[in-house]
């Protein structure tokens, strides 16, 4: 198959699941039991007024028609106008989407730095002291809410030890200071110079990513345990060692080199979740990013924000799908492009 | 990397770790508030008709009125020093004060009230109703709502009303008054509606510096406003949702006051050095809506019998703790006309003769539609056990707040438990919808509370509206009074608690007022000392 054939069936394939995602989406928005015209005007609007907004929305015409005018409408890159936010809804995604990625970034940097050296640490020494206690670590990790250990974390260090400065993105006073360029704050501080400002979110971002790094550290340091253990009772183990070669360059060159594979989708797929799935800990330490606004979106029955932000979400998924595909070819040639 | 960006990014963290360890305190100019603000979807106070935006909107802008908490039944001017009505009730000449000028440092003039009050029934958004019963209409505002000179307007109403009720809806958020100039210079398109829902333009003490919708809200003392506070310089309100964070922020000193906790966070808080805690009575009121499409819900002696299945005072001392107070008329405390007895008791033997007269000695099942908000699930399970002992099986319906009002104005529902606010601060307000049904069709255009419990009242409906015209306030005051009582005694309403609104603060705080509504909690008085 050439190079261009392939390229395009990967592209249409995109596309298609794309285009399924929106379908899904849009179709759930619509026949939930919750009426959005109510997320509008309100639940003493007069019958005029309320018919009014109805009309407004689209949602007098057929379920095709409305999907078909949303489906161009996204072609063009507009998701509607938020309710919540009285702005468009691409915009707002604009500005929670990379608070989300920042800390979700930081989260699974953690997650890969504890949990593969951890998992190699359990696979190796398995059955010994340092697994158990690293499976132990490993299952409070992954058993124990984010919510929750969000909520102690805040609590011990925050309100009680004072090591850990409170909920948000930065404190309150150096709020709209600094002009949005990348929407990432702590770039976005030093490109304007602003130090303190830099320090403050960084200090902001570190009982959250912590939290979140935990899950994270948990979920790969299992998996890696057991890729490892998988390749290190593989037979050219064995010949590698017959053959003198050090018990570190085993370890960490052949058998990790193989389990990086799976590893690569395990990360990818955690690091998707990280960017959807922390709603929780974005709704204890306030921070204003994807998942909280998608969750207010929900409850105010602001569906074009909701279809927005899980397109969005979708896509982001796909995307490191996608990537983790392309990884593959690079981490084991055996794997064609 | 450059050595030189590695040496400050160093530097960042070194801030970071150094500002993690340092003691958080609100500096003495700036007053920062952690409340919820899931409800504010609109700056425009043609279109603010939500707890959080009026608030926000009544320190922005000046109204043409404002209430008068001190006696309802006399607004207060505002904008306007003087009023005076045509003897047939149906003309109205407004004059302004003197002197008062916008944020904008525009004058503000009688072409501004014009343009606030065309624009907010032209626009007809949620609360565009408040003025469009006055006979207002898009078509008809251009006559009906007219300039005269730099400093005086006429309304012409479509029928006499009684002045109070014009008055007291003229001291809504809608009859806020807006710069014109200013709006028309940021957005001439639509009213400048688009522009108005995230911007302000008006001179109610402070001026928008930013919304960040989920994130915060930024309000900046305007100094040229008369009684502007001297040492206040910025209200910052954190868009913080969740109750247990707010506590600790409070708790640390990062924010000097708390809007949204729980009763477990207030029993923490209460006694915690550096922290006081405000009880602020509102116009809130808890109610459950019964629908009379429900063939047991519809009888008279169930209706009675369920009024003495529920121990009032016991869900307000141990369960709401100061979060609410026994209330049973549908006019909340301290509003004109309200009727302040609470005849009904916890009393199940009463309640079960009353059921087994009406053949339902052994009780029926019903459903429960329930926000899923802790304080609204408390009361549900506390009603829930008392019906039961007379043989009402209650099953609680959870949803999200906009699941549940759907099927709510659907009139899908059997039992409905909710809070309702008035709209301003007439008794009309509550009347119009608690005792007034014009039409019990499904495809009826008004859609009153008494509608969504399919409850049709045509004398109930003449007496409230024999009220809006009626001048005489003592006249007036007693049909409110008589349509408490009407539908305290039998209705598809259990009013049963007004609300308290516990506020925790640090002790550095004072001044803050809060009112019996949303749009009379104020800012501009607060003050802080070190």
């Amino acid at each position: 198959m050439s190079g261009a054939l392939r390229v395009a069936k990967v592209l249409a394939s995109l596309a298609v699941t794309v285009l399924g995602l929106i379908a899904v989406t849009f179709i759930i928005g619509r026949v939930i039991p919750i009426d959005p015209v109510l997320s509008v005007v309100g639940d003493r609007a007069s019958a005029a007024t309320y018919e009014a907004a109805r009309q407004a929305m689209g949602l007098d015409r057929s379920l095709a028609m409305q999907f078909w005018i949303y489906l161009e409408g996204v072609v063009r890159g507009d998701f509607g106008t938020s309710v919540v936010t009285a702005g468009p809804v691409i915009e707002d995604i604009g500005r929670y989407f990379p608070a989300t990625i920042e800390l979700a970034t930081i989260a699974i940097l953690i997650g890969v730095a504890l949990g593969v050296p951890g998992g190699v640490l359990a696979a190796v020494h398995r059955g010994r002291w340092p697994d158990q206690l690293l499976r132990l670590l490993s299952l409070f990790g992954y058993s124990t809410p984010t919510f929750w250990l969000g909520m102690v974390a805040l609590a011990i260090f925050y309100a009680w030890l004072g090591w850990a400065v409170g909920p948000g993105r930065v404190d309150i006073f150096y709020e709209d200071l600094i002009p949005p360029v990348t929407g990432f704050l702590v770039i976005d501080a030093m490109l304007e110079g602003e130090w303190v400002i830099a320090g403050n979110a960084v200090a902001h971002l570190v009982l959250p990513a912590a939290v979140l790094g935990l899950s994270a550290t948990a979920y790969i340091l299992r998996m890696t345990r057991s890729f490892m253990i998988d390749q290190l009772n593989q037979d050219y183990v064995l010949a590698a060692r017959a053959k003198g070669l050090s018990a570190r360059r085993v370890v960490w060159r052949h058998a990790l080199g193989n389990a990086a594979v799976p590893l690569v989708t395990v990360i990818a797929l955690t690091y998707g979740g990280l960017l959807e799935g922390s709603v929780l800990t974005e709704t204890v330490f306030a921070w204003p990013g994807l998942g909280g606004y998608l969750t207010n979106s929900l409850m105010s029955a602001d569906l074009n924000a909701v279809l927005g932000a899980t397109i969005v979400i979708g896509v982001v998924f796909v995307g490191l799908n996608l990537l983790a595909d392309l990884l593959y070819g690079v981490l084991d040639p055996r794997v064609a492009w | 990397m450059s050595r030189r960006w590695l040496s400050r990014i160093l530097l960042c963290f070194v801030a970071a770790m150094a500002i993690g360890v340092g003691r958080a305190e609100t500096p003495r100019s700036v007053f920062v508030m952690a409340k919820s603000l899931d409800d504010l979807i609109s700056l425009d106070p043609a279109e603010v008709f939500e707890f959080s935006g009026a608030e926000v909107i009544a320190n922005l802008y000046q109204r043409l009125f404002r209430p008068n908490p001190d006696d309802p039944a006399k607004p207060i001017g505002d904008v306007v020093e003087t009023w005076a009505v045509s003897d047939d009730g149906l003309d109205f000449l407004f004059t302004l004060r003197l002197g008062l000028v916008f944020a904008s440092g525009y004058p503000i003039t009688a072409d501004d009230a014009v343009f606030s009050l065309r624009r907010a029934v032209a626009l007809n958004k949620a609360p565009s109703f408040i003025l469009t019963q006055f006979g207002f209409t898009p078509d008809t505002v251009e006559n009906r709502i007219r300039m005269v000179d730099e400093s005086h307007f006429t309304l012409r109403l479509d029928r006499a009303f009684a002045p109070t009720l014009l008055l007291n809806a003229l001291s809504a958020g809608i009859a806020s008054v807006v710069d014109r100039a200013t709006i028309e210079a940021a957005d001439d398109a639509e009213w400048g509606h688009q522009w108005l829902r995230t911007h302000a333009a008006g001179s109610g003490g402070f001026t928008l510096r930013r919304w960040r919708a989920g994130e915060f809200l930024l309000l900046d003392v305007d100094p040229n406003q008369p009684g502007a506070p001297s040492a206040l310089k910025r209200v910052v309100i954190r868009d913080i949702r969740e109750p247990a964070t707010q506590r600790l922020l409070l708790e640390r000193g990062d924010i000097d006051m708390a809007r949204n906790l729980g009763p477990d966070q207030i029993a923490a808080l209460r006694g915690a050095p550096g922290v006081t805690i405000l009880a602020a009575r509102r116009a809130r009121l808890f109610y459950l809506g019964l629908n009379q499409r429900h063939p047991n819900l519809s009888r008279p002696e169930v209706r009675e019998a369920m009024r003495y299945l529920i121990d009032y005072r016991a869900i307000a001392e141990t369960l709401l703790v100061g979060r609410a107070t026994v209330h049973q008329a549908f006019l909340p405390r301290g509003f004109f006309g309200a009727l302040e007895q609470t005849p009904f008791g916890f009393d199940p033997g009463r309640a079960r003769d009353l059921l087994a007269a009406a053949g339902l000695a052994d009780g029926f099942a019903v459903t429960m539609d329930t926000r899923s908000d802790p304080i609204a699930l408390l009361v549900a399970q506390a009603i829930q056990a008392t019906m039961g002992q007379a043989g009402i099986a209650i099953e609680i319906v959870p949803g999200n707040a906009k699941q549940v009002l759907t099927r709510y104005r659907a009139r899908r529902h059997d039992i409905f438990i909710g809070q309702w606010g008035p709209d301003y601060l007439d008794p009309h307000t509550n009347a119009a919808t608690f005792a007034r049904n014009p039409d019990n069709r499904d495809e009826a255009s008004e859609r009153t509370l008494a509608w969504r419990n399919g409850w049709e009242i045509p004398e109930l409906t003449r007496l409230a509206d024999a009220a809006v015209t009626e001048a005489d306030p003592a006249r007036r005051g007693a049909i409110y009074a008589d349509l408490q009582r009407a539908v305290q005694a039998d209705s598809p309403f259990i009013v049963m608690f007004q609300e308290n609104e516990l506020i925790a603060m640090r002790d550095t705080v004072s001044g803050f007022k809060a009112g019996l509504t949303s749009d009379q909690t104020l800012y501009r008085t607060i003050e802080k000392r070190r």
